[in-house]
């Protein structure tokens, strides 16, 4: 465990029923890192978040931040500031008194004339000025979820909680307001946990994303790490695109489509197993006499998605830069075979 | 869009007979209670209108009646309006039973609830007071259906969930969530909820005359004993004034006071 982790979260256990929430979960995250917990619905991120922000009581574990338990404190007393999925703005007070609303409470009280500037300051910084004196009604989802973002950091919280903030808006909205987020995050250097389903979001703004499953932790790992080196099946499936191809298993590598790759820590080691082969280690050629034929192909740009008939009747999708796709089409007959970069095995069956 | 002759000539036809049903009857007493009377006048008179400021006990009886409606809207907002928050933020367990309690006074008769709380209002008047006041009680409870359905209304339109744990992350204790961002949420129900329970406290006759209190419906029904022209005389200028406090429902969104919540 390390012990100089901002925020801890220790075998964090949460069970409705027979549904496991959370089975054991521990977390540590760095001063200023934005963490993401990304995972299929139900797998305990939210839990996991709503526990950090005092909004869930565990059965078991404890939680630790800036060296402090807070484990058994008070939702209203641990100055963590959280941004929800559903529009959460207080519809009778304008975003200027959303956002000052914290301040006047108790725990975080500033003075008027500090609290009008910081007010501004963060309006200003979720690029809204011009729209402190409109009430909830009157912004749109994107500037909505802008104003509740001003609000949590309004209190400077020890931490960010971000509940899925962005799965309401649509996709445009979403993009620009995840680089926001992170640049907001960056600027001020406060440490966040991001919780979210969608994958490109978290690989794309999170200094770490930690993949969950049934209530515990898969892998954490930084974007890159997870996309290339998944330590199980679940991840390397969960994580981007994995075409399933088997082969056998001798050691650390893997025999498959006539060629020999090596495999990835904690895949199998011996027999029958699947190669989960992402779509850009796949090397396809035109040949006469290749072991498939071209079903269909989309241009995407840079790259070409070519999706492949196997001689044996598999089906394989393999992503190349343009320029090397060029005169691939369909019904092209062609020969597939793997890039030397390791993949993850998993059994057969 | 534009509307076909046809709708338009339905709606009117309908508009019209709803406001014949509704009009007629208040032109009656209109009528009736200028009608002349005693010996004294002939054609329109307006003597019975002029006697209601020189009726005894009216006076004190509307005065009684406003206190008490004061008193039951306090109850409201301080005890039923935090209770129904409260069940629905923290007991969603005891949300059916609760809804089933407060739907108890309409299936129950008036006459039924007077038998059981003659008692009650007995010890009330020989311990504590004998004034009428005290029916606030008995009506904070005979109000609970009127009042809880729109509350519970309104509670079902927003997300209280989400903005009361908005508040408690940024530190706002239990009360200031339910003083300071559900209530002022919900307004328009509470609003709502209030001005029924107004109507109701200052229309309600069985309860009072049998326990012989004297309010303001049982005054007017004693002047009608009396002189007739000037109880409808009263009756007409009560539904008048209880008509203006219904219009005084906000119905429609207004800068500076956000009245119902759009979530979509």
């Amino acid at each position: 465990m390390n012990s100089s982790a901002y925020v801890q979260l220790l075998d964090l256990a949460k069970y409705f029923g027979k549904v496991k929430a959370l089975d054991g979960l521990t977390l540590d995250i760095a001063e200023g890192e934005l963490v993401a917990l990304l995972g299929p619905s139900g797998c305990g991120k939210t839990t996991a978040l709503r526990a950090l922000a005092g909004l869930q009581e565990l059965d078991r574990g404890a939680m630790i931040v800036d060296g402090q338990d807070v484990t058994f404190q008070k939702a209203s007393n641990r100055g963590m500031g959280m941004v929800f999925q559903a529009y959460s703005l207080f519809p009778h007070m304008t975003a200027r008194e959303n956002v000052e609303y914290g301040l006047r409470l108790r725990v975080h009280k500033t003075s008027g004339q500090k609290r009008k500037a910081r007010s501004a300051e963060l309006l200003e910084l979720v690029g809204l000025s011009t729209h402190a004196s409109h009430y909830p009604y009157q912004l749109s989802g994107g500037q909505q979820q802008r104003v509740a973002l001003a609000r949590a950091i309004a209190i400077s919280p020890k931490v960010l909680l971000l509940d899925e903030p962005l799965s309401a808006l649509d996709a445009k909205v979403r993009t620009q307001l995840r680089e926001e987020i992170r640049r907001i995050q960056v600027e001020l250097g406060t440490t966040t946990l991001f919780v979210t389903h969608d994958q490109e979001e978290a690989l794309g703004i999170a200094d770490r994303v930690g993949v969950m499953r049934n209530g515990q932790l898969e892998q954490i790992a930084a974007p890159a790490e997870l996309y290339d080196r998944p330590k199980t099946a679940f991840v390397a499936e969960f994580v981007g695109l994995t075409n399933p191809i088997a082969g056998k298993v001798n050691g650390g590598s893997i025999e498959v489509l006539g060629g020999v790759v090596k495999t990835l820590p904690g895949s199998i080691t011996s027999g029958a197993g699947i190669a989960l082969v992402r779509p850009e280690s796949i090397d396809v050629v035109a040949s006469k006499s290749g072991n498939a034929s071209i079903f269909s192909a989309s241009f995407l740009g840079a790259t070409c998605r070519l999706s492949i008939l196997m001689s044996d009747g598999g089906r394989v999708t393999a992503q190349l830069p343009s320029p090397d796709a060029a005169g691939l089409g369909a019904g092209v007959s062609v020969q597939v075979s793997l890039l030397d970069i390791p993949v993850f095995v998993k059994a057969a069956g | 869009m534009r509307q076909t002759i046809g709708v338009k000539i339905w709606r009117w036809s309908i508009i019209s007979v709803v406001a014949f049903y509704l009009l007629v009857p208040l032109y009656a007493m209109f009528d009736f209670s200028t009608k002349p009377f005693g010996f004294a006048d002939s054609g329109r008179t307006f003597r019975a209108w002029a006697l209601i400021g020189t009726q005894d006990n009216l006076i004190e009886a509307v005065t009684r009646s406003l206190i008490t409606a004061a008193i039951v809207m306090a109850l409201i907002l301080f005890l039923v309006v935090p209770t129904a928050i409260w069940v629905q933020l923290k007991l969603p367990l005891l949300r059916r039973p609760f809804e089933l309690l407060c739907l108890l006074p309409l299936a129950i008769p008036a006459i039924v609830i007077v038998v059981g709380i003659a008692p009650l209002y007995r010890w009330i008047s020989i311990n504590l007071s004998e004034s009428p006041i005290t029916l606030a009680g008995v009506y904070s409870m005979l109000i609970l259906p009127y009042t809880y359905r729109s509350l519970s209304a309104a509670l079902d339109a927003v997300d209280i969930h989400t903005l009361a744990e908005a508040a408690t992350t940024l530190g706002a204790g239990i009360s200031r969530v339910i003083f300071g961002i559900i209530m002022p949420t919900i307004k328009t129900g509470i609003i709502n909820g209030s001005f029924i329970a107004i109507a109701l406290v200052l229309g309600e006759f069985t309860i009072s005359n049998i326990l012989n209190f004297k309010t303001f419906q049982v005054v007017i029904a004693q002047i009608g004993r009396t002189n007739g022209h000037v109880a409808v005389a009263v009756s007409l200028a009560s539904l008048l004034f209880v008509v203006v406090l219904l219009l005084l429902i906000p119905t429609k969104k207004r800068q500076g006071a956000v009245l119902d919540v759009d979530l979509t």
